[in-house]
């Protein structure tokens, strides 16, 4: 063995043949198919349908957006006390966005009339939310059933106390009237969220139930109320509610838009949790049947606790879609966030040419934060119940 | 062998599944009856205490109020049901050329979305994301308050080439004024039409029995556009424009578009194309990549596998979320009562119901309405769905 190695190791060295010992450098590769030459060729120019996108592309991006950002920075007006400071001035004879007006009327977006010694019930009433939601979408928080009782139950109590005012335990009393601006769209999406989602469960749960008059019920709910407008449903919540109840009681305002905002999201709500429900195998039915556990059991113990893992970003989609509509409350006149800017908006002491697009440029932000920030929430869940499957 | 007596222990009633679960119907359909025993109950009470008449008789009163758009005759003297349909018009006018826009810009968008063309693909997913997560509402106040209402006035009005205008109080186009002999052209139309359909349904079983392939376009195109332009030209042109004349306040004649409109229909076409967008590129997705590398290895061009192999394929997926999109867009319709674009919910959820306070009436008709698309349109697409469903073994 050691013996023929030794031949053509000296073979080698005598140089009778070419064994090349090590790889030779690979050439760098073409400028035109790799690195930002390559890149751009590829994914900007690569036929000439694609060049004259591009171009037409190019154009459209440079006719908006400086114009907007010059609008919304170069040109804004900071700081001011009034029209006169967002109007045209020789010295300044382009004016953009009027930055001041949302500064000067930022608390009333926020807490709309609600009164200024007792706002600090409020900034509360956001904290306990904002723990609330942290907990609930927190997915390895500790103790989340705890949370969910804390959700479901204790923040809204609490929250209502604190809100309405309890004389006993020393709060003011304040009138759901004096609410307003972002308070008012968060109570009506909390309320609808903390509502919605048991009502739908239940509503899912008859729509698979094996009792027909249960089961008639539930799709006669949920297609009903899935086949009209949100906007029908509230004004039927505030003209013909009142009508259904006894004199007496004639309901809040507020009260009523929520009481429809409920309705029309857990009928959407239900068909989520249904998807979910279907999703999960029979088996999983049967196993839970064959250890004697009860409907209530197997569905609380066995069927639900997965279902609504894997609905949880549809969950959330859904919230999205009704944190949109709850600006449409403004329309049988809850003071909302939107509201609270149509008000200002047309006030005369900031009237000027450009208030109305600060305005819905604001809002416009302040909606686009939120929803971007569930949808990409949504979707990080999405992905990560998918690694489970994926391995 | 003697047969062995199994007798089950009798158990109580309560346990046996069966009579529970009637016991809870009936539990339910009690509880349901005392509810709307009791709301029937209050509201007639409340009724009849504040003097508001019931039933469907006001139906025939006269309106008294004037609407700014509509497109069958009306006038304040017309009654309240003329001011239903005339809402109901206004509606369906409005989502149909809403569903026409919306579906144009959000295929154009899928597409888009899906583009190699790294900067087409960019923007198209900023503008669904973007527009997306911006409620609708405060869409049209943007389109109908900081853009519309912030037009130049009458005398300084935006001239359109060909005789339009468009100023704050809306957009003002020439309007065609058709002579009597134009009725030739109508009935070449309607000729041509029934043509274009024999020939198309002649040449797809001449392609299904030969292979041979027919030019259907342009047989369609001629039939359909040039025969009446032909015919139209040989009656002696029958066709007029009336002109949109500026006057010092107002302006007079031609097609008037309001601005309610127009925010209307911008805000619900370009709202619901980045839904659509997102369906579209699902449905794409959704069809196997190996048919896209069939139709490349037969030698079809990119264009033509996206429009012969993936999108025909991708239909089946888009169609059911495409109709539910739509009647979002009839449903979201209903924000035209924030602008004041006379639509169903204005006119006569809005209106009506003020003046005659006959709510129960006036909403259950309005919510009868959008119930009875909704349910037609789903009961279309279950057909559709039924005849396009992948039929497997």
């Amino acid at each position: 063995m050691s013996d023929i190695a030794t031949t053509t190791d000296a073979k080698l060295m005598a140089g009778q043949a070419f064994v090349r010992a090590r790889p030779i450098v690979p050439l760098p590769p073409p400028l035109t198919e790799a690195g930002a030459i390559g890149w751009v060729r590829k994914n900007l120019f690569s036929s000439t349908l694609n060049v004259a996108l591009t171009v037409v592309c190019a154009a459209l991006i440079v006719w908006l957006v400086p114009p907007l950002v010059k609008f919304l920075l170069i040109d804004a007006v900071w700081t001011g006390t009034s029209r006169v400071d967002c109007l045209p001035r020789p010295d300044y004879p382009e004016v953009g966005a009027c930055w001041a007006f949302v500064i000067d009327r930022i608390n009333f977006f926020t807490y709309g009339f609600y009164p200024i010694e007792e706002r600090w019930r409020v900034n509360v009433f956001f904290v306990l939310l904002a723990a609330g939601v942290a907990w609930m979408a927190w997915l390895d928080a500790p103790r989340r059933d705890l949370g969910v009782i804390y959700f479901f139950v204790v923040m809204p109590v609490a929250s209502l106390i604190l809100l309405l005012g309890w004389p006993l335990i020393g709060l003011e009393k304040v009138p759901t009237t004096s609410w307003g601006g972002v308070l008012v769209t968060v109570v009506v999406s909390a309320v609808g969220i903390v509502f919605s989602l048991p009502i739908g469960i239940v509503l899912a749960l008859g729509r698979r139930s094996r009792m027909p008059a249960v089961r008639l019920f539930s799709v006669i709910f949920i297609e009903f109320v899935r086949g009209v407008p949100l906007i029908t449903v509230l004004f039927m919540a505030s003209v013909m509610l009142p009508l259904f109840v006894p004199e007496t009681w004639s309901p809040d305002k507020l009260l009523r838009a929520l009481v429809g905002v409920s309705l029309f999201a857990s009928a959407y709500m239900a068909e989520v949790v249904r998807a979910g429900l279907q999703a999960i195998p029979k088996g999983q039915y049967e196993a839970a049947m064959a250890v004697g556990l009860s409907y209530w059991k197997t569905m609380g113990l066995v069927v639900l606790p997965q279902a609504l893992k894997i609905t949880i970003p549809n969950i959330v989609n859904t919230t999205i879609g009704l944190f949109k509509d709850t600006t449409l409350v403004f329309i049988v006149g809850i003071f909302d966030f939107l509201m609270t800017i149509e008000a200002s908006r047309v006030d005369p002491n900031w009237a000027t040419p450009g208030i109305s697009t600060t305005g819905y440029a604001f809002a416009a932000i302040f909606y686009l934060i939120f929803c971007y920030g569930m949808s990409r929430y949504a979707r990080f869940v999405e992905a990560r119940l998918a690694a489970g499957d994926r391995r | 062998m003697a047969a062995v007596e199994t007798t089950r222990p009798k158990a109580p009633l309560i346990y046996n599944p069966k009579a529970r679960g009637i016991a809870y119907q009936l539990l339910l359909c009690a509880l349901i009856l005392f509810l709307a025993w009791s709301a029937i109950h209050n509201a007639a009470e409340n009724l009849a205490r504040a003097k508001i008449a019931t039933g469907f008789g006001f139906w025939d009163n006269t309106a008294g109020f004037d609407i700014s758009q509509s497109l069958i005759e009306y006038s304040t003297t017309s009654s309240y049901g003329r001011a239903f349909w005339v809402g109901l018009i206004n509606t369906l006018l409005v989502a149909a050329l809403g569903v026409v826009f919306a579906t144009l810009l959000g295929f154009l968008l899928g597409i888009a979305r899906l583009s190699r063309n790294w900067l087409v693909a960019r923007m198209a997913g900023f503008y669904v994301e973007t527009i997306r997560n911006i409620p609708l509402l405060l869409q049209l106040l943007f389109w109908y308050n900081a853009v519309l209402k912030a037009l130049p006035g009458i005398r300084e009005s935006f001239v359109i080439p060909g005789g339009g205008f468009l100023n704050n109080r809306g957009l003002f186009l020439p309007q065609p004024v058709f002579g009597p002999a134009a009725r030739f052209a109508l009935i070449a139309l309607l000729l041509g039409v029934v043509a274009a359909i024999v020939y198309r349904s002649w040449a797809r079983r001449r392609q299904m029995a030969t292979g041979q392939q027919a030019p259907v376009l342009w047989v369609t195109l001629g039939l359909v556009i040039a025969l009446p332009l032909a015919v139209l030209a040989l009656s002696g042109w029958p066709v007029t424009f009336s002109y949109p004349e500026s006057g010092r306040f107002n302006i007079r004649g031609g097609i008037e578009v309001l601005p309610e409109f127009m925010a209307l229909l911008f805000g619900l076409s370009i709202y619901t194309a980045a839904f659509i967008a997102e369906v579209v590129r699902a449905g794409i997705l959704a069809v196997a990549k190996g048919q896209t590398e069939a139709a490349y290895s037969l030698g079809l061009r990119p264009g033509l596998a996206l429009r012969l192999v993936v999108i025909p394929q991708s239909m089946r997926v888009i169609v059911p979320p495409l109709t539910s999109q739509y009647l979002n867009l009839t449903k979201n319709s209903t924000l035209a009562v924030a602008i004041g674009y006379p639509d169903l919910v204005q006119i006569f959820a809005g209106t009506v119901l003020n003046q005659t306070g006959q709510a129960v009436e006036v909403i259950v008709i309005t919510m009868a309405v959008y119930l009875t698309i909704s349910l037609v349109t789903s009961g279309l697409m279950n057909l559709y769905n039924r005849r396009m469903a992948l039929v497997e073994r």
